[in-house]
C-alpha cells in the first residue's frame, strides 16, 4: 500500500513554454484548463444562487415581511433553483468530468478537445443570458420546473419566461455536446489494461451520468421547443383553454427529463466520495462491482419513476401503484451504496481530514434525504407532503447534503492535484463544521414547517400558524452557510497562492491521476500508462509502477517526449457566441437571428476544416 | 452484375489493406434486395390503407406496426450495417431505443390511449 | 474503415467519431419519441378541423373540410426517401472501393457503381426531392386552412414533420459538403469513415420517417 517514493518539490513546477494570459484561456482546448474554467464559473454561480437563497431566507425569517415584492420573490425562487441546478451543481460536476476523467483513465485529453471548449463557452454564455435579467427584475418567475400552461403567453405575458425557455435550451446544447464527448472518451480513450471493471468509481459514475444526459436532455429540449413555439408562434401544445390541450403534457415531458436529472446531479458526487473514502481509509472500495451495478441500476430505474412527482394530479390506481413501487425499488441500489461506503470505512485507517469529513457528511445527510424521499414515494403520504416545505427539506438534504457535500469533498481532495498546493486544513475544517451545522439548522426545521402545512413558494405568511420559529431557525442556518462559503472562498484564493506544496500524491491514493505531477503537465502522461489493477499505486504490478515512475517526471515539456499537442483555437468560442446570439435574436429581431446563425455556420465550417493538431508521422 | 464488396471474393480479399477488416460486409445484392423489400412493404402498407374492410378490422393497426417495424429493422441492420458492426454500436443504439419505446408506451397508457390495458 | 489513419491509440480500436455518432443517434431516438408521443397523445383531441383522416364541418360557416392528409403524394415522397438510403449505401461502397482496379470486362453499370460522386449526388437529390414534396404538402395544407396554429393536430403535425424535415435539410447540406470535397480532391478509402458517419445519420433520418409514415399517415 505504499505510494511511490517521489520527493516532494519545493514549488509546483512551471513548464517552460506554458501559455498564460487571457488569450490562452479563451483559446484553450486542454481538458484541465477547461475544467478549471468550469470550476471557477460554477463556483461563481453557486455563490450567486446562494445570495438569492439568502434574500429568500431574509424575507421568510419572520411573518409578514415585505423585504421583496411577491413578484420579485417568484423570480428569486425560480432563479435560485435554476441557478443551483443548471449553473452550479451540473457544471461543478462537469468541472470534475473535465479534469478527472482523462487523468483517471490514462488519456492525454478528451476525445474531442475543441467540442469540449465549445461546451464550456455555451455554458458560460447561456449562464450569463439566464442570469442577467434578475438584475433588472425581469427574471424568469415560473419555478425551475416552469409548469405549462402557467408559463404560456396567456398566463405569463412578460419577457421573463422567454429568458428561461431560451436559456435552458442553450444550456441543453452545452450539456449534450459535453455528454457525447465524455461518453466517447470513456469508451475509447482508456489506457491499455484499463478495462471497464478497473475504472475508478468516479469515472464509472460519470459514465452512467453521460448516458442519463444523452437520453434525458432531448426530452426537455422538445418540451421547451413546444413552449417556445407556443409563446412565439402561437401553437397549441399547452393551450388548454381554446385548443383542448392536456395540462399534464408538460408535466410528463418535464419529469421524464427531471427525474433522471436528479441522478445527473447526485451520481457525480457519489463518484467523488467513492474516491475520497478509500483514499482516506487506506482500503480499496468495498464491493466495487456492486457499486458499479447499483449505479447502472439507479440510472435505468431512474427513467421509470418520473410520475412520482405528479401523484397529486390523479393518474389513477395503476399508474400510482407502478410509479410508487418503482420509486421504492430505486431506494435499494442507493442504500447499497451507503452500506458500501460504511463498509469501506469500517476497520480502515480512517483519516478525518477535510475531504473525508465532507464525504462522511454526504453518507449521513444523503441518507436522511433518501429516507424522506422514500416517505413520499407512497401516494397517500405524498398527497399530504407535496407542495409543502417537507419536500423542500427533502430535496435540500439530497442536493445540499448529498451533491454539494460530495462536490466539496471532491474540491478539497483534488485541489492539490489541480494547483499543486494544499487547501488550508484549519480553514477547511471551519468551513466543514459551519456547513454541517448550518445546513442542518437550515433544512431540518423545514420538515416540521412542511408537516404543519407551510406551502412552498409563498413569499410571506401570517403569524400564529406555528411556522415562525422553524422559519427563524432556517434563516439563521442559511446565514451560517453563507459565512462558511466566504471562509471557503478565502481559503480557495489564499491557498492557490500560498498553500503548502502538495506533491504528486498527498493522500497516498491509488489511482492513475496520482501518478503524475501536481499540477499535471499539459500532456498528462509522458507515456500512456499500462494498467494491471484497479489500484495501480496500491496493488499494481511492475508494469503499473514502471509507468508511474516514468510519468512522475517533473518539468518536462511535451516536446521533450515528442508528444503532439492540439492547437489552441478561438473557433469553438466563436461558434458558441454565434449560437447564443442566434437565440438572443428571438427576443430582439430577425436580423440578429440570421447574424448569429451566419457567424455560427461560417465559424463551424472553418473549425471542421482546420486540423486539430500538427501532422506527425 | 459485379459483386464489389463480397468478402469471399478472392479479388476483393486481395485488396483488403490489413487483416483488421475481418467482419463480413453486406454486398451489392444485399443492398438491392433490401431496397426491393422496403419498396414492396411500402406498397403493401399503402395498399392496406385503401381496403376499408381491412382498415376497420382489428388486424389493421398491428399489421401496419409490424410492417413498419420490419422496415425499420432491415434498414438499421443492413444499411446502417449494425448486423456486421461492433457490438458496442448495437448497445449504443438498442439501449436508448428500448428506453424510448418504453417511454412512448407508458405515455400512451398514462394519457388513456391504450385502452387494451384499461377497463 | 481500417484504412483511416488514426493517430492515437483507442481502447476499442474503433474511431471516436463513429462512437459519438451512434451515441448521438441514441439521443435522437429520445428526441423523436418525445415528438411522436406528443402527436399520438393529441391524436383525436383537436376541437376544430381540418383533421388528418376525417371530414370536418365548421359549425359556424357550414364549410366541410376533406381529410387533409394526401396519402398518394406522401407515399411517393416516402419511396423517394427510401431509395435515397439505397443511393447512400452505394455511395459509401464506392468510396470504400475507390482505387480498386475494375475488371477488364467491366460494363457500364459496374463503372457507374464505382462513382461516389454520382451516388452522393443522387442521395442529395433524393433528399431534396423529399423536401420538395414536404414543401408542397405544407403549402397545400396551409391553403386548405390548416396551419401550425389551427388545432392540436396542426401544432403537433407540423412540429413533428418539420423537425424531421430540418434533419433532412441538415443531411442534404452534409451530403453536398461531401460531394464538393469529392469533386475537388476525390474521396477515397481513407475518407470512408467520414462518409460512413454521414450515411449513418442519413439512414437514421430515413428510419424515423418509416415510423412517422406509418404512425401519422397510415394508421387512422
Amino acid at each position: 500500500m505504499a505510494s511511490t517514493a517521489i520527493a516532494t518539490p519545493l514549488a509546483p513546477t512551471a513548464y517552460s513554454g506554458e501559455q498564460s494570459g487571457v488569450w490562452s484561456w479563451l483559446t484553450t482546448v486542454d481538458h484541465k484548463r477547461i475544467g478549471t474554467l468550469y470550476l471557477f464559473t460554477a463556483l461563481f454561480f453557486f455563490m450567486w444562487g446562494g445570495v438569492e437563497a439568502l434574500i429568500i431566507r431574509a424575507q421568510l425569517g419572520a411573518p409578514n415581511q415585505h423585504l421583496v415584492s411577491a413578484e420579485f420573490y417568484n423570480q428569486l425562487f425560480t432563479m435560485h433553483g435554476t441557478t443551483m441546478i443548471f449553473l452550479a451543481i451540473m457544471p461543478l460536476s462537469a468541472a470534475f468530468f473535465n479534469y478527472l476523467i482523462p487523468l483517471q483513465i490514462g488519456a492525454r485529453d478528451v476525445a474531442f478537445p475543441r467540442l469540449n471548449a465549445f461546451s464550456y463557452w455555451v455554458y458560460l454564455f447561456g449562464g450569463i443570458f439566464i442570469t442577467v435579467p434578475i438584475l433588472f427584475a425581469v427574471a424568469p418567475d415560473g419555478g425551475w420546473f416552469g409548469y405549462a400552461p402557467l408559463t404560456t403567453r396567456a398566463y405569463s405575458p412578460g419577457i421573463n419566461i422567454d429568458f428561461w425557455v431560451i436559456g435552458l435550451q442553450i444550456l441543453g446544447v452545452s450539456s449534450l455536446a459535453a455528454a457525447f464527448n465524455f461518453l466517447t472518451t470513456i469508451i475509447n480513450l482508456r489506457a491499455p489494461g484499463m478495462s471497464l471493471m478497473r475504472m475508478p468509481m468516479f469515472t464509472w459514475m460519470s459514465f452512467v451520468v453521460q448516458f442519463l444526459l444523452v437520453l434525458a436532455f432531448p426530452v426537455i429540449t422538445i418540451a421547451l421547443v413546444f413552449l417556445l413555439f407556443d409563446r412565439f408562434f402561437g401553437t397549441n401544445f399547452y393551450n388548454t383553454v381554446d385548443a383542448g390541450a392536456d395540462p399534464l403534457l408538460w408535466q410528463h415531458l418535464f419529469w421524464i427529463f427531471g427525474h433522471p436529472e436528479v441522478y445527473i446531479l447526485i451520481l457525480p458526487a457519489f463518484g467523488l466520495v467513492s474516491e475520497v473514502i478509500p483514499a482516506n481509509s487506506k482500503k480499496p472500495l468495498f464491493g466495487y462491482p456492486v457499486m458499479v451495478y447499483s449505479g447502472i441500476l439507479i440510472a435505468v430505474l431512474g427513467f421509470g419513476v418520473w410520475a412520482h412527482h405528479m401523484f397529486a394530479v390523479g393518474m389513477g390506481p395503476i399508474a400510482d401503484t407502478f410509479f410508487s413501487l418503482a420509486t421504492m425499488l430505486i431506494g435499494i441500489p442507493t442504500g447499497v451504496k451507503i452500506f458500501n461506503w460504511i463498509a469501506t470505512m469500517a476497520q480502515g485507517h480512517v483519516r478525518l481530514n477535510t475531504p473525508m469529513l465532507f464525504a462522511i457528511a454526504l453518507v449521513a445527510l444523503f441518507t436522511i434525504g433518501g429516507i424522506s424521499g422514500v416517505m413520499h414515494s407512497s401516494p397517500p403520504a405524498d398527497l399530504q407532503q407535496t407542495d409543502t416545505y417537507f419536500i423542500v427539506a427533502h430535496f435540500h438534504y439530497v442536493l445540499f447534503g448529498g451533491s454539494i457535500m460530495g462536490i466539496f469533498a471532491g474540491i478539497y481532495h483534488y485541489f492539490p492535484k489541480m494547483t499543486g498546493r494544499m487547501l488550508d486544513e484549519k480553514l477547511g475544517k471551519i468551513h466543514f463544521w459551519l456547513y454541517f451545522v448550518g445546513m442542518n439548522i437550515t433544512f431540518f426545521p423545514m420538515h416540521f414547517a412542511g408537516m404543519l402545512g407551510m406551502p412552498r413558494r409563498i413569499y410571506t405568511y401570517d403569524a400564529g400558524q406555528g411556522w415562525e420559529s422553524y422559519n427563524f431557525y432556517s434563516s439563521i442556518g442559511s446565514y451560517i452557510i453563507g459565512v462558511a462559503t466566504l471562509v471557503f472562498a478565502w481559503n480557495f484564493l489564499k491557498s492557490r497562492r500560498s498553500g503548502a506544496i502538495a506533491g504528486p500524491n498527498p493522500w497516498g491514493a491509488a489511482t492513475l491521476e496520482w501518478t503524475i505531477p501536481s499540477p499535471p503537465p499539459d500532456y498528462n502522461f509522458a507515456k500512456i500508462p499500462t494498467v494491471t489493477s484497479r489500484y495501480p499505486l496500491w496493488e499494481g504490478k511492475e508494469a503499473d509502477l514502471e509507468s508511474a515512475r516514468f510519468n512522475a517526471q517533473e518539468g518536462k515539456t511535451a516536446a521533450d517526449f515528442g508528444i503532439v499537442m492540439p492547437y489552441n483555437t478561438i473557433k469553438p468560442m466563436i461558434v458558441a457566441f454565434g449560437l447564443v446570439l442566434m437565440f438572443c435574436g428571438l427576443l430582439t429581431s430577425r436580423v440578429i437571428i440570421f447574424l448569429g446563425a451566419g457567424i455560427m455556420i461560417v465559424s463551424l465550417f472553418t473549425w471542421l476544416l482546420s486540423p486539430l493538431e500538427p501532422e506527425h508521422h | 452484375m459485379e459483386i464489389h464488396n463480397s468478402p469471399d471474393s478472392a479479388e476483393a480479399a486481395a485488396h483488403v489493406p490489413d487483416a483488421h477488416e475481418d467482419h463480413a460486409h453486406p454486398t451489392w445484392s444485399t443492398y438491392w434486395k433490401v431496397a426491393l423489400i422496403l419498396t414492396a412493404i411500402t406498397v403493401g402498407e399503402v395498399w392496406a390503407y385503401y381496403i376499408p374492410s381491412f382498415v376497420a378490422s382489428r388486424a389493421f393497426v398491428p399489421a401496419l406496426l409490424i410492417m413498419s417495424a420490419f422496415k425499420f429493422v432491415i434498414v438499421v441492420m443492413f444499411y446502417m450495417h449494425l448486423k456486421y458492426d461492433h457490438k458496442l454500436f448495437r448497445a449504443l443504439f438498442t439501449g436508448p431505443l428500448l428506453i424510448a419505446g418504453t417511454t412512448l408506451i407508458a405515455l400512451l397508457f398514462l394519457f388513456g390511449h391504450l385502452t387494451v390495458f384499461q377497463h | 474503415m481500417s484504412a483511416t489513419v488514426t493517430h492515437h491509440y483507442t481502447s476499442t480500436g474503433l474511431d471516436n467519431r463513429k462512437i459519438a455518432i451512434w451515441a448521438f443517434i441514441g439521443s435522437e431516438c429520445m428526441l423523436f419519441i418525445s415528438l411522436i408521443s406528443t402527436y399520438l397523445i393529441y391524436k383525436g383531441r383537436s376541437v376544430v378541423g381540418p383533421l388528418p383522416h376525417e371530414k370536418w364541418t365548421d359549425p359556424s360557416t357550414g364549410h366541410t373540410f376533406a381529410p387533409i392528409l394526401n396519402i398518394p403524394v406522401t407515399s411517393m415522397s416516402t419511396f423517394v426517401l427510401l431509395m435515397s438510403s439505397l443511393f447512400m449505401v452505394l455511395a459509401l461502397a464506392a468510396v470504400q472501393n475507390k482505387g480498386r482496379p475494375l475488371p477488364a470486362n467491366a460494363g457500364w453499370w459496374t463503372r457507374k457503381l464505382a462513382s461516389s460522386q454520382l451516388w452522393l449526388f443522387m442521395t442529395a437529390l433524393a433528399g431534396a426531392t423529399f423536401l420538395g414534396f414536404q414543401a408542397y404538402e405544407f403549402t397545400s395544407f396551409v391553403n386548405e386552412g390548416l396551419t401550425i396554429k389551427t388545432n392540436l393536430f396542426g401544432s403537433s403535425f407540423f412540429t413533428l414533420t418539420g423537425f424531421h424535415g430540418a434533419h433532412v435539410t441538415a443531411g442534404v447540406l452534409w451530403l453536398l459538403a461531401l460531394l464538393s470535397i469529392d469533386a475537388r480532391r476525390g474521396l477515397g478509402p481513407s475518407d470512408a469513415l467520414n462518409v460512413d458517419i454521414c450515411a449513418l445519420y442519413w439512414h437514421f433520418v430515413d428510419v424515423v420517417w418509416i415510423a412517422i409514415f406509418t404512425l401519422v399517415y397510415l394508421i387512422r
